[in-house]
């Protein structure tokens, strides 16, 4: 970039906006450079956040990777220790915030979606260790594609339990 | 009877915040001496007084009032002891809590120990802590209560709620629901009050930066009085980051460190930006450049600091670390705004008045390249910002959320970390003022030579990956420039000295700290970097289900399962435990012995991998599952991890460096004394 001495030090005495400008084509490259890495990097690996209906009805398309969040059945979780084949049925759960709270909360939302039977389900299969909290009524978010047969391969699985976190009054709460 | 102390002392605390605020603003305003100690007095009480409250809390902890909302949900009856403490910030309204304590603990300090020397900027600097603080305690009175208590109504239900509210009946459990076992680790108890005291300690500086701008002090002295302030706060920060990696690399059992999460980056984002204020700001105070910079990164870090409370607690992103949903979120937004819109008001009101002392003038001088450093973390953190953001913003313009993962994050962050890596290794060796690329190489390619023994080492030991050679080679330079500059340094003070070297090396250290501190903090980056390099790049994974002394080869290793055993009721739990022993060639390595526990309170498992840590590789074997039954075997999943004991190794070199950094120059300090002889 500066490959002559002589020069750079006499330039710098004299044209001094020569040198602002220096910087400056200096730090577009370096946005410029920045910029590209993030587009490039977002176009492998943008996943589109989906519910579950929506991605059962086809309104996603086959575009890409989805991220999908639903809820849990404790009673479909199937686990194959050899293969380490995991598989669960997730009911479809509002994707908005705001709907959830006007719900009555993410754990009644999901409470209540477990037991709905209109509520759109899928099935899910996961190779790998079983996670923790996978259990009934937990809110699974899976990252992955839905394939031909209508079952949902996921790379990535998160989970939460919003029981344990949330507002949860006592039961056996006594006067 | 505690709460009702509890919450008038909470009280009494955000009056005397207020005051502390109004007065401080009419201090400084007439200047009257009067005032000032009345707000000066207002501000050092606001921290005994929540001491006061906390103590409450934490009595109500340890008594097991489960009758109150913030004890049942994160207590019960045999947790041990040091558990209930950390109970005080495993949730929502106790962190909160806890955070106003830290807040204004720390302002009590600054104001006992920097009240005389900075006594013009005192007045701001109250009302900006102040100010900080009472939007807390807004939020922790007002919104996020840890004093609520239970009550069963006439219908039945139960609500909690600060007050009875008429006919309704306190509710008396007889136990709490506990921590989340997956808290109930070491690290996690001491990783929340780590990260909090980085996160408020960045505080004090915000708050000098800012009385500085009000009063129109354009010399360094904001940055001089907190630069001890803001090494603390880095510190902390990074040893509450490193701890949680721990924790996640010890028990969420996925064989990582580190998973690019919302919140985990909502944590990074005010390191890095701290980071490169930490480097801007020797460029200030050596050469009086970068003012403007340096403010801004201030203003940036402080905002992000609380940027990264708010979306940890305001459920506008799905992560594992998020607290529940809450109503605390448009809160949080409106004080990000006013804080960042005031601050920027203020620097772009005496942006003329705040010029550098000189041009940087050549891009391989020192001064350019440190603005490259600071460049280059800036640029990281907006490609953290954007992949936090991409899912709100994506929604607002497409009526679609897309997120991005990690992998995202990996494939642009990557290589400006690896730039940043190269810039540490040339530094040290480059010159202030007019420089060239010429003169640099000639300082740099002995050390650079050396270095790419490094990266020929690890082809020869098989590696075949360029990017982890070239990730390598990054660490051998900046090793090699680190130790050869010491080297050289210590080399000619103990010829000029005719002393031994280790005298030299201890009289150099100690007369410079600043400067060999700034060096172990970078060889303890790169040890860091080591590990990382070695777990992502070189990282290997297999499964197998083995039946009771059946083997599997792996890795170089022989791992052979020797049984199972299975323990009902441990504390609380049902433990399983499987034994594999290791062994390489004829040697015995020991056992490995992963663990599944089963917590029945709280209905879950917690899968904690068995680890064999050397300083080469980690084996990490997780216990998937097990036929209990027929009792013919088990299923693992095993890591191998190179290197990765250098990424806990680094952190704790950092940390002693940072010491070093912080620890008073002896010059200094008879200076100081006699300035207060002399007064």
């Amino acid at each position: 970039m500066n490959a002559n001495p002589a020069q750079s030090s006499t330039n710098s005495s004299k044209k001094k906006p020569f040198k602002v400008n220096k910087f400056l084509i200096g730090g577009i490259v370096l946005f410029a450079a920045v910029v590209l890495l993030v587009i490039t990097s977002v176009k492998g690996n943008a996943q589109y956040y989906l519910t579950v209906a929506e991605l059962m009805t086809g309104k996603a398309g086959s575009q890409g990777n989805a991220r999908v969040s639903g809820v849990v059945l404790g009673d479909t979780i199937m686990y194959d220790q050899q293969t380490l084949e995991l598989s669960f049925t997730v009911a479809n759960i509002p994707g908005d915030n705001k709907e959830i709270e006007a719900l009555g909360g993410l754990a009644q939302v999901l409470h209540d979606a477990a037991f709905d039977p209109n509520a759109e389900r899928m099935q899910v299969i996961y190779r790998g260790v079983k996670p923790d909290l996978l259990k009934n009524e937990a809110q699974a978010i899976m990252t992955g594609k839905l394939g031909a047969d209508g079952v949902f391969y996921a790379d990535e699985l998160l989970l939460k339990c919003p029981s344990r976190y949330e507002d949860s009054v006592p039961e056996q709460a006594q006067p | 009877m505690i709460s009702i102390i509890a919450l008038g002392l909470l009280v009494i605390a955000l009056v005397i915040t207020v005051n502390a605020i109004v007065t401080g603003v009419f201090a400084a305003r007439n200047g009257s001496a009067l005032t000032l100690e009345s707000s000066r007095r207002a501000a050092l009480a606001v921290f005994p007084l929540l001491t006061g409250v906390l103590v409450c809390l934490l009595i109500l902890l340890f008594t097991g009032r489960f009758e109150y909302a913030y004890v049942y949900q994160t207590t019960e009856v045999d947790m041990p002891f040091y558990l209930k403490v950390a109970a005080l910030w495993g949730g929502q309204e106790g962190s909160l809590l806890f955070w106003c304590w830290l807040l204004s603990g720390f302002s009590f300090i600054a104001l006992v120990r920097q009240w005389k020397r900075d006594r013009d900027l005192m007045p701001w600097v109250i009302v900006v802590t102040m100010f900080t603080l009472l939007f807390f305690l807004v939020l922790v009175l007002f919104f996020e209560n840890p004093f609520n208590r239970y009550y069963i109504t006439m219908d039945g239900q139960v609500m909690s709620a600060l007050f009875s509210t008429g006919f309704t009946l306190l509710a008396d459990p007889s136990n709490g629901m506990g921590l989340n076992p997956l808290l109930r680790h070491f690290g996690m108890v001491i990783h929340p009050p780590t990260l909090y005291l980085g996160f408020t300690g960045f505080v004090i500086p915000f708050a000098y930066a800012i009385a500085s701008l009000i009063k129109g002090r354009t010399d360094d002295h904001w940055i001089r009085a907190t630069r001890k302030w803001s090494l603390a706060a880095w510190l902390f920060l990074s040893a509450g980051l490193v701890l949680g990696s721990r924790w996640a690399y010890d028990v969420l059992g996925w064989g990582g460190y580190w998973g690019w999460d919302a919140v985990e980056i909502s944590a990074l984002m005010p390191w890095l930006t701290g980071t490169a204020y930490l480097h801007s700001m020797m460029m200030q105070e050596k050469r009086g450049l970068f003012k403007h910079w340096n403010i801004a990164l201030i203003i940036l870090t402080f905002c992000l600091v609380i940027l990264g409370t708010f979306l940890t607690r305001s459920g506008l992103l799905s992560s594992v670390h998020a607290f529940s949903e809450s109503a605390i979120g448009p809160a949080f937004f409106v004080f990000i705004t006013i804080v960042f819109i005031a601050s920027l008001v203020l620097l772009i009101w005496r942006w003329s008045s705040l010029g550098s002392a000189y041009p940087v003038k050549s891009f391989f001088s020192r001064e350019g390249l440190f603005l490259f450093n600071n460049l280059l973390f800036v640029a990281i953190f907006l490609i953290c910002l954007t992949g936090v953001l991409f899912p709100i913003f994506s929604e607002l313009f497409t009526g679609q959320q897309v997120t991005v993962g990690p992998p995202f994050y990996r494939r642009s962050t990557g290589p400006l970390f690896g730039l940043l890596f190269l810039l540490m290794g040339i530094v040290p060796l480059s010159a202030w003022g007019t420089s060239t690329a010429k003169r640099l190489n000639s300082e740099i390619w002995k050390p650079a030579v050396v270095s790419l023994t490094f990266p020929l080492a690890a082809i020869l030991l098989g590696v075949r990956q360029w990017g982890g050679a070239l990730g390598i080679w990054l660490v051998g330079l900046v090793i090699c420039v680190t130790l050869f500059d010491y080297a050289r340094s210590v080399g000619v003070s103990a010829r000029n000295n005719h002393e031994p070297w280790w005298k030299a090396f201890n009289r150099l250290t100690s007369r410079n700290r600043r400067r060999y501190g700034g060096y172990i903090i970078h060889l303890g980056i790169v040890l860091m970097g080591l590990g990382i390099i070695g777990i992502e790049f070189f990282q290997s994974e297999t499964q197998a289900t083995l039946a009771p002394e059946q083997s599997i080869d792996f890795a170089g290793y022989n791992l052979t399962y020797k049984g199972l055993s299975v323990q009902d009721n441990v504390e609380g739990r049902e433990a399983a435990r499987a034994y594999i022993d290791v062994s390489k060639g004829s040697r015995n390595l020991g056992t490995i012995t992963p663990r599944h526990d089963f917590y029945y309170t709280a209905e879950q498992t917690v899968t904690l991998p068995g680890l064999r840590s050397t300083l080469k590789d980690d084996l990490y074997i997780i216990l998937v599952d097990w036929m209990p039954i027929s009792s013919d075997g088990a299923t693992f999943k095993i890591f191998h991890n190179p290197l990765i004991k250098w990424l806990w190794i680094g952190s704790i070199v950092l940390m002693l460096g940072t010491l070093v950094a912080m620890w008073p120059d002896p010059e200094r300090k008879t200076a100081a004394l006699e300035v207060k002889a002399g007064v």
